[in-house]
């Protein structure tokens, strides 16, 4: 660590009302916060500040920020500042310090409370306006596809299926053997007590493929796959691909959207058919070697708690957060800053927003379906 | 002979939302002019150029192209303006999905009717006159910065475009691949008589390739000057014309 050496400028202020500021010796990482506390104090009642040099040894730019805060305190409060007798470097610092060729002409704006609540409505304004233009061409853009005129590339829709299907197989089933698992064990601590151990069986089967296990995809695909696509499209605005598509004059919906909405569309109910069955395993695992009940009887329980219209629900489920996350994940990317940082915050938009949609959509659902009484 | 007008700028203001960068901007690029858009950072060259390219609509005025006013044009005519530009993005902009071919057989595929064979053909003589032979299977992550800019180049040329937009294209290259870029521009306007417009603020390019050009200014938020730099440095209309013009010297 560098040595430390701090010589208290001496301040005085005399019936003249002149403020003089005596430097000396070596003045090195001077913590500086006592004296120009004191500095503010004394100096109102000056009407001549003056700094002068009684042998400045060694310095460093603690002492440079300390005459730069002198100086211009006194010309905010428009109080004369004399400084000549300073050594010559450090005035021509101070001059470098002060010599701004050009003023900032967009600085940052303070805003009263009524003008902040008028922003934040015209702000929200504009991302409903965002998100429904958005909404609108990606709807526009399927019908581009399903009328023959869509630029989306077959090399695309087979990259995106590839990640979000085969390569996400073996989180997804280890993630889901594990909520099953922990399901069963849940239930049995109860079930037992009524010595009701076999209806875990049911408990398992029924959470998995109503619910469950559609979510716990849901919720891994919008942390693995919607984040990437959020990041991925936000780095290529970074790097003004997206421009270029756009001065192309190629639809970005069409070759970025696209592909990924229908990779996730007809990845996400395989996904949640494989969550089920894994997480079935999973429970069957703890009520096999750990609660020892018969295989058989298990398996008959399961079966017999196993409907189509549990099946089906989930994977409407699975269907549903499909588009949500690649919709989330692309309008992140998309409506990207054009900074490291903003990928960032894209990504970490993509996945909140993905979550907080499916636990919106699975309310909807789960009313729909109980007034429809599936 | 009188030159015929490739774009005409009419009473231009260029910002964001209601903060203005230009203001009052008239300037018009003649076909097969090497136009420099010039000044200091921050005055809104590159913004400039997102309005001619329309990726960014004018808070105010015209930006006539062929005849076309794109702020105002439907979407059909703005497209048939795309066709016919190209644009050379500061860090090349290639889709690092793709290989350098592919990347150049995108806008051919999109717009032309030739067969595959022939696309290919066309993406790899577009490599060859930017001085890539034998670069049409590289990705954009294995070639240098200076490369990049020049298969960024061969396919802002893919379409045969009547206008060319640089935006600063000398920025991070060295000496020797910037000159060497300036001279494939001036071999593009020479060879092709494709008009280009370029936004830099490097001195070197700008005298070595320019024949008309504008200053903008960041303090006044106009357009200070206008014509060929050098003649701008042999009667600079304005002090700050003559500093950015010989880096700093004062008149």
């Amino acid at each position: 660590m560098r040595k430390k050496t701090e010589n208290e400028p001496l301040l005085t202020l005399d019936k003249d009302h002149l403020l003089s500021v005596v430097f000396e010796g070596d003045i090195t990482h001077f913590n500086s916060e006592d004296f120009l506390r004191r500095f503010r104090e004394t100096a109102p009642a000056a009407r001549l500040i003056e700094l002068t040099d009684n042998g400045i040894q060694e310095w460093d730019s603690s002492l440079v920020a300390v005459l730069y805060e002198i100086i211009r305190y006194a010309q905010e409060n428009k109080i004369k500042c004399s400084y000549k007798s300073l050594p010559k470097n450090l005035r021509d610092l101070i001059r470098l310090a002060f010599a701004d060729d050009r003023k900032p002409t967009h600085g940052g704006t303070d805003y009263s409370f009524l003008e902040s609540i008028g922003k934040a409505t015209i702000d929200l304004c504009k991302t409903v306006n965002s998100v429904l233009s958005f909404l609108g061409q990606t709807l526009a853009s399927v019908g581009r596809f399903f009328s023959g005129r869509s630029v989306m590339r077959g090399v695309d829709f087979c990259s995106a299926l590839e990640d979000c299907g085969p390569k996400a197989i073996a989180i997804v089933a280890l993630i889901s053997f594990l909520v099953g698992l922990i399901l069963a064990f849940v239930g049995a601590i109860q079930l037992q007590t009524f010595g009701a151990q076999i209806y875990v069986a049911s408990l398992v089967t029924i959470g998995m493929c109503r619910i469950m296990g559609a979510i716990m995809v849901g919720i891994i695909m919008a942390g693995r796959t919607g984040s990437s696509y959020a990041a991925t499209i936000g780095t290529m605005q970074v790097n003004e691909e997206l421009d270029a598509l756009q001065t192309m004059g190629m639809s970005r919906v069409d070759f970025l959207v696209l592909p990924r909405i229908f990779a996730l569309i007809l990845a996400m109910p395989i996904l949640t058919m494989l969550a089920d069955i894994m997480g079935m395993i999973g429970g069957a695992a703890v009520g096999v070697f750990m609660l020892d009940l018969p295989y058989e009887e298990y398996l008959d329980y399961s079966l017999r708690a196993f409907t189509l219209k549990n099946f089906l629900v989930g994977i409407f489920h699975g269907f549903c957060f499909g588009i949500i996350i690649a919709l989330c994940g692309c309008y992140s990317g998309l409506t990207c800053g054009r900074n490291a940082d903003s990928v960032g915050v894209a990504t970490t938009h993509s996945v909140v927003n993905a979550i907080v949609w499916m636990i919106v959509v699975t309310g909807i659902i789960t009313v729909v379906c109980l007034e429809l009484g599936i | 002979m009188k030159k015929t007008v490739k774009i005409d700028v009419k009473d231009l203001t260029v910002g964001y939302g209601s903060y203005v960068l230009l203001h009052d901007a008239e300037y018009q690029v003649n076909q097969g002019d090497v136009f420099i858009i010039m000044g200091g950072s921050g005055c809104g060259k590159s913004s400039m150029l997102r309005v001619l390219t329309g990726l960014i609509p004018p808070l105010r005025g015209e930006v006539i192209i062929d005849g076309v006013d794109i702020a105002r044009a439907s979407t059909e005519e703005v497209q048939r303006i795309r066709e016919k530009s190209g644009i050379l993005y500061q860090s090349g902009a290639l889709f690092s999905s793709m290989t350098l071919a592919e990347n150049i057989m995108l806008p051919l595929q999109q717009y032309s009717d030739y067969s595959p064979a022939t696309i290919r053909e066309l993406a790899s003589l577009k490599l060859a006159l930017v001085g890539l032979t034998g670069f049409d299977d590289f990705y954009p992550s294995e070639i240098s910065g200076g490369m990049k800019k020049r298969a960024g180049l061969a396919r802002a040329l893919a379409l045969d475009p009547d206008i060319v937009y640089f935006d600063e294209p000398s920025a991070g290259l060295d000496p020797i691949s910037s000159r060497n870029l300036d001279d494939l521009i001036l071999e593009i306007n020479q060879s092709l008589g494709t008009t280009i417009v370029v936004v830099t603020h490097e001195l070197a390019s700008i005298f070595a390739i320019a024949n008309n050009s504008i200053f903008l200014d960041a303090e006044t938020k106009t357009i200070l000057a206008r014509g060929d730099p050098k003649e701008l440095l042999k009667n600079p209309p304005n002090e700050a014309v003559y500093k950015f013009l010989t880096r700093g010297e004062k008149k």
